[in-house]
Parts: structure tokens; sequence; C-alpha cells
């Protein structure tokens, strides 16, 4: 009865886990592109979309209705198959990898625990890089069926630069699974809290965050980040003014916008990893203290704790895509060459670097 | 329902998984497009994963899909792209005098394989590793990396220095100027 009652809550707990995250991910695509034009005329000294609704809010829907009353338009030269396939396999990598990323810490309902994860697979970080790995092949379908020079030109160019910044990406997990000790990214959010302790030494005013025990990896996984999601400066599959608009030249209305969503959705992974890697995950720093302050009973306070880290995490994540938004208005796009520069002789030696620095450290704090 | 996740879901996926391998394993073979072969073959991969990952076998599954599906197929699909070899079907001749021997040699490999089956008494020893006492050890990366880096350390690095041998001897390959 007992082990009924817990499968039960687990079953229920992962169905309301399922919807809650892809609720978010949906979302995230008409919010995010209302977000990135009132920012980019902000930068710019514009007023950007402002009538319809209150700030130009309701601008999205407006735009997502006239994408699904849009003429589903397929060019006579294009393979048609593939060409239909594309979106589709773009959308579901972009998906898949929020499924082992950690919202919440590990909740307990009446001894039954459940960790605020859609998937707690042991092995989540090989886990994000094999499925952030097909999500190259989106891009490629979609550039091969459109049969179309630009498109071929944007998806030889993505192919090329996504396959050399995954390279840096992992050594820079690399470091971080060592310096962690798990590939777990629950563990890896769990072991963030408290103060930051470097070699035994408590420094009370900084919070026990990945990006001050690994500063050389967020780094290199924060610009590889931002080449893995195809955005400025390293948004060179779509260049719009050397390329037309790349891989996603010949697509028009509901399937144009499924490459668009695609990409926010990689942009609140690639947020949502930072957030666990670099800053704590769903750590909230001082939450805990004024929650006591507060002089609620333990119940009460044990779910506002939650509550409040459940908010920190998403916190963490939405400050990471106005991020993105904002370096996306401020560089401009790098040269085909310094791509590939940054990428093979830059971000991969200092990640074997960073790799060997770890090491030694570690070796070093062991005895 | 929930009887239902937990017993019949994980046969009926594994089944599925089988089926779909199969099946995408003969449009390898029967595709005449390469495109279309190549991208069967994806999805062999990605069912193997599967079937992996139904056996509690995460690493497996993740690095299947990591090196064979997300790396190794990416460059044979960029080079079929790339050499429009999708016009090479039109050359090929419709009948093939040669066609009778591979069938034979295929038939007897076959009959050789079901015999060796059929007559092979099958002891199966389980390992010191269930998934129960993986999970209890800490995870397959953990027991992996544990055997890896104690055991077979030796081998592990002899296949280390085989690989950057392998790089490097391709990269002289390429570097090699033309007479």
């Amino acid at each position: 009865m007992d082990l009924e009652f817990g499968s039960q809550i687990v079953f229920y707990a992962m169905l309301a886990k399922l919807a809650f995250v892809l609720i978010v991910l949906l979302h995230v695509a008409p919010i995010m592109a209302w977000a990135e034009r009132r920012i980019c005329s902000w930068m710019q000294n514009r007023t950007g979309p402002n009538r319809v609704g209150p700030f130009g809010l309701l601008q999205s829907l407006a735009d997502a209705i006239k994408f699904i009353f849009k003429e589903d338009l397929v060019p006579a030269h294009v393979r048609k198959w593939y060409y239909l396939l594309a979106p589709g396999l773009c959308v579901v990598p972009a998906f898949m990898t929020f499924a082992v990323v950690p919202f919440g810490p590990i909740v307990e309902i009446q001894g039954v625990q459940i960790p605020l994860q859609v998937s707690t697979m042991n092995v989540g970080f090989l886990y994000i890089m094999s499925i952030s790995s097909l999500a190259v092949y989106g891009i490629i379908v979609a550039s091969w069926a459109s049969n179309n020079k630009y498109s071929m030109l944007g998806g030889l160019r993505s192919t090329a630069q996504m396959i050399s910044y995954e390279l840096a990406m992992g050594l820079s997990l690399v470091a971080i699974i060592m310096h962690f000790n798990s590939v777990d990214l629950m563990q890896i959010s769990t072991v963030q809290g408290g103060n930051l302790t470097i070699f035994g030494k408590e420094l009370a005013f900084l919070p026990n965050w990945g990006i001050f025990h690994q500063p050389l990896a967020a780094l290199i996984f924060i610009i590889a980040a931002f080449a893995e999601t195809n955005r400025l400066p390293f948004d060179l599959p779509e260049g719009e003014s050397e390329i037309v608009a790349g891989y996603h030249l010949e697509y028009g209305g509901m399937k144009w916008s499924l490459f668009f969503m695609a990409e926010y959705a990689h942009m609140i992974t690639a947020s949502g990893l930072v957030a666990t890697f670099f800053l704590g995950g769903w750590q909230a720093p001082g939450a805990e203290s004024l929650i006591n302050l507060l002089g609620l009973n333990s119940e009460w306070s044990y779910w506002l704790l939650i509550l409040a880290q459940v908010i920190a995490f998403w916190t963490k994540v939405v400050l990471f895509m106005l991020f993105f938004i904002v370096v996306r208005f401020t560089l401009p796009r790098f040269r085909y060459d310094q791509l590939m520069w940054l990428g093979w002789k830059v971000l991969v030696p200092i990640g074997l670097v960073n790799i060997v620095l770890t090491a030694v450290a570690i070796a070093v704090a062991a005895q | 329902m929930i009887d239902f996740i937990q017993n019949q879901l994980p046969t009926i996926l594994y089944i599925t998984f089988c089926v779909f391998s199969v099946l995408f394993g003969l449009g390898v073979i029967f595709l005449k497009n390469p495109v279309s072969a190549a991208f069967s073959l994806i999805l062999v991969f990605l069912n193997v994963a599967g079937i992996f990952a139904l056996q509690h076998a995460f690493f497996i599954a993740a690095v299947q899909v990591l090196v064979y599906a997300g790396a190794i197929m990416v460059l044979f699909i960029f080079v079929i792209m790339l050499l429009s070899v999708e016009h090479v079907e039109k050359d090929w001749p419709k009948k093939q005098a040669y066609l009778p021997i591979p069938i034979a040699l295929s038939v007897a490999l076959a009959g050789v394989f079901i015999y060796a089956i059929l007559n092979t008494n099958f002891h199966i020893t389980k390992g010191p590793y269930s998934v129960e006492r993986i999970e209890e050890l800490g995870g397959n990366i953990t027991v992996l990396s544990q055997h890896m880096f104690s055991l077979y350390a030796v081998p592990f690095l002899a296949v280390g220095m085989l690989l950057s041998i392998a790089v490097v001897g391709a990269v002289v390959l390429a570097k090699r100027k033309v007479e």
C-alpha cells in the first residue's frame, strides 16, 4: 500500500514536472522575441513594438497568429520530405536537453523523494553532450533540403562551427565534473550551497558557486554556448548581410517560426546549464536565513525555501538570457577565420590547460 | 496507468526499438538515395541507444548517440551532401550479373550462423555488475571510470595513443604536397 502510494506520487510529480518544463520551453519563444525587440530598441534609442497591448506585450501573440494563418508554402525546387522534416529535427533536441537540468532541489513529500528535474539519469553530463551533438542535424538537413546556395553555405558554416565549439564546451565541462566530482547535475547544484570555500578557507561574502571555482571553464563554456546557439557574435550560419538568412532562407510561416523556437529553446537550455554549472543552480544564497527570520513553522518554511530556490534558478536563467540579448546588440559578427581561430587555437588549448590545472589543484588539495 | 508504465511500457519500447533498428538497418541497404541511407543509419544508432538505455546502460547509450550519431554520421552526411552523390543512383545498372554470388554467400553464412546458434549450449553467467549493484556503487560512469583508471589503465592509455597516432597520420597524409 505504502509503496503504491509512493509510486503514485512519483508518477503525478513526473507529469507535473514534464508539463511545467514544456510550458516554460514553449512560452519562452514569444516572450523572448518581445524582450529581444524591446531591449534592442532601447539599446539603439528606438521605440520598438509598443502598439499591441501594454508595452507591446501582445505583439508576439499577433505574430504567432500571423504565422499560423500564413500560407504553408513549399517551394518547388526543394527536397520535400527533408524540407518538411528539418524544422522538427531542429526543435526536438533543443527541447530534449532541458530534461536533465535541475530547476529545484530534491523535494520530500511524505517520505517520497522527488527531484525537481525531469529525468534523473546518472550520466547527466554525457546526455547533454550527446543530445546537443544531434542539434546540428536540423540545420544540415534544412540547408541541404532547401537546395539553395546560400542555405548550403549557412549549413556548412554551422556544421563546422558547432562541431568545433562542442569540443571546447566538452573540455570545459570535464574540468567542471573533475572539480565537483560528479556528473549528476543535481549533485553539482547541491554542492554549490553555502559560502565560497577554496582550499579549506571560507570566504563569507561570496556564494560557493562554480564560476568562482572555475573561472576559465566558465569563460570557455559561455563562449561555446553562444556559438552552439548560433547567436551573435557567432551567427555566421544566418549572417544576413553575407548569406541572406542561411539555413532557413527557404522557410516561411510556421516552419520558419519552428527554427525561431528552437533557437530560443537552445538559449534557455544553455542559460539553464550556465546557471547549474557556474551560478549555483537552484541555490538561493541567504534565502534560508531570511525565511528563518520570518519565524514560520517548519513545514511552511520548508516549502517557502523550495519556492525561493525554484525562483532563484529561473531568475538566474532569465538574467543570463538577458545577457544573451545584450551581447547580441553589442558585438559585431566574427569573420569566419576568426571564428575557427578562436575555437581551435584559443579555447581548446585553454580548456586543456584548465583540465591540467584543475587536476593539479585537486591533487594539492587532497594532500 | 502506473502499472502499465512500470511493467508493460519497457517491453513495448524494447520491441519497438528492436523492430525499428532492423527496419532502418534494411533501409541503409535498400534505399537508393545515399542521404536517406545515411539517415537510416543514424536512426539505427538512435534505436540501439534506446535499447541500451532500457537496459540501464546509460553510459553506452549516451556514447552511442554522442560518437556514432553525433560525430561520425555528421561527417558521412557532410561528405555525401558536399559531393552530391545522390545522382549516382541513376547510373546504377538495373540488372547485375554477379548478383547470384553474394546471395549464395549470404545464404551460406546465415546457414552457418543458424547452425552454430542451434548447436551451442549457452551457459549464461551473470557478471558482477547488475543494475542494482551499479546504482549502489554510484552510477555507470563511476564504476566504469574506476575500472578504466585502475585495472585497465594500460590498455586505455594504449588505445588513446593509437588514436593520437591515427590523428597525426591523417594530418600528415592530408598535408602532404601533391607532386
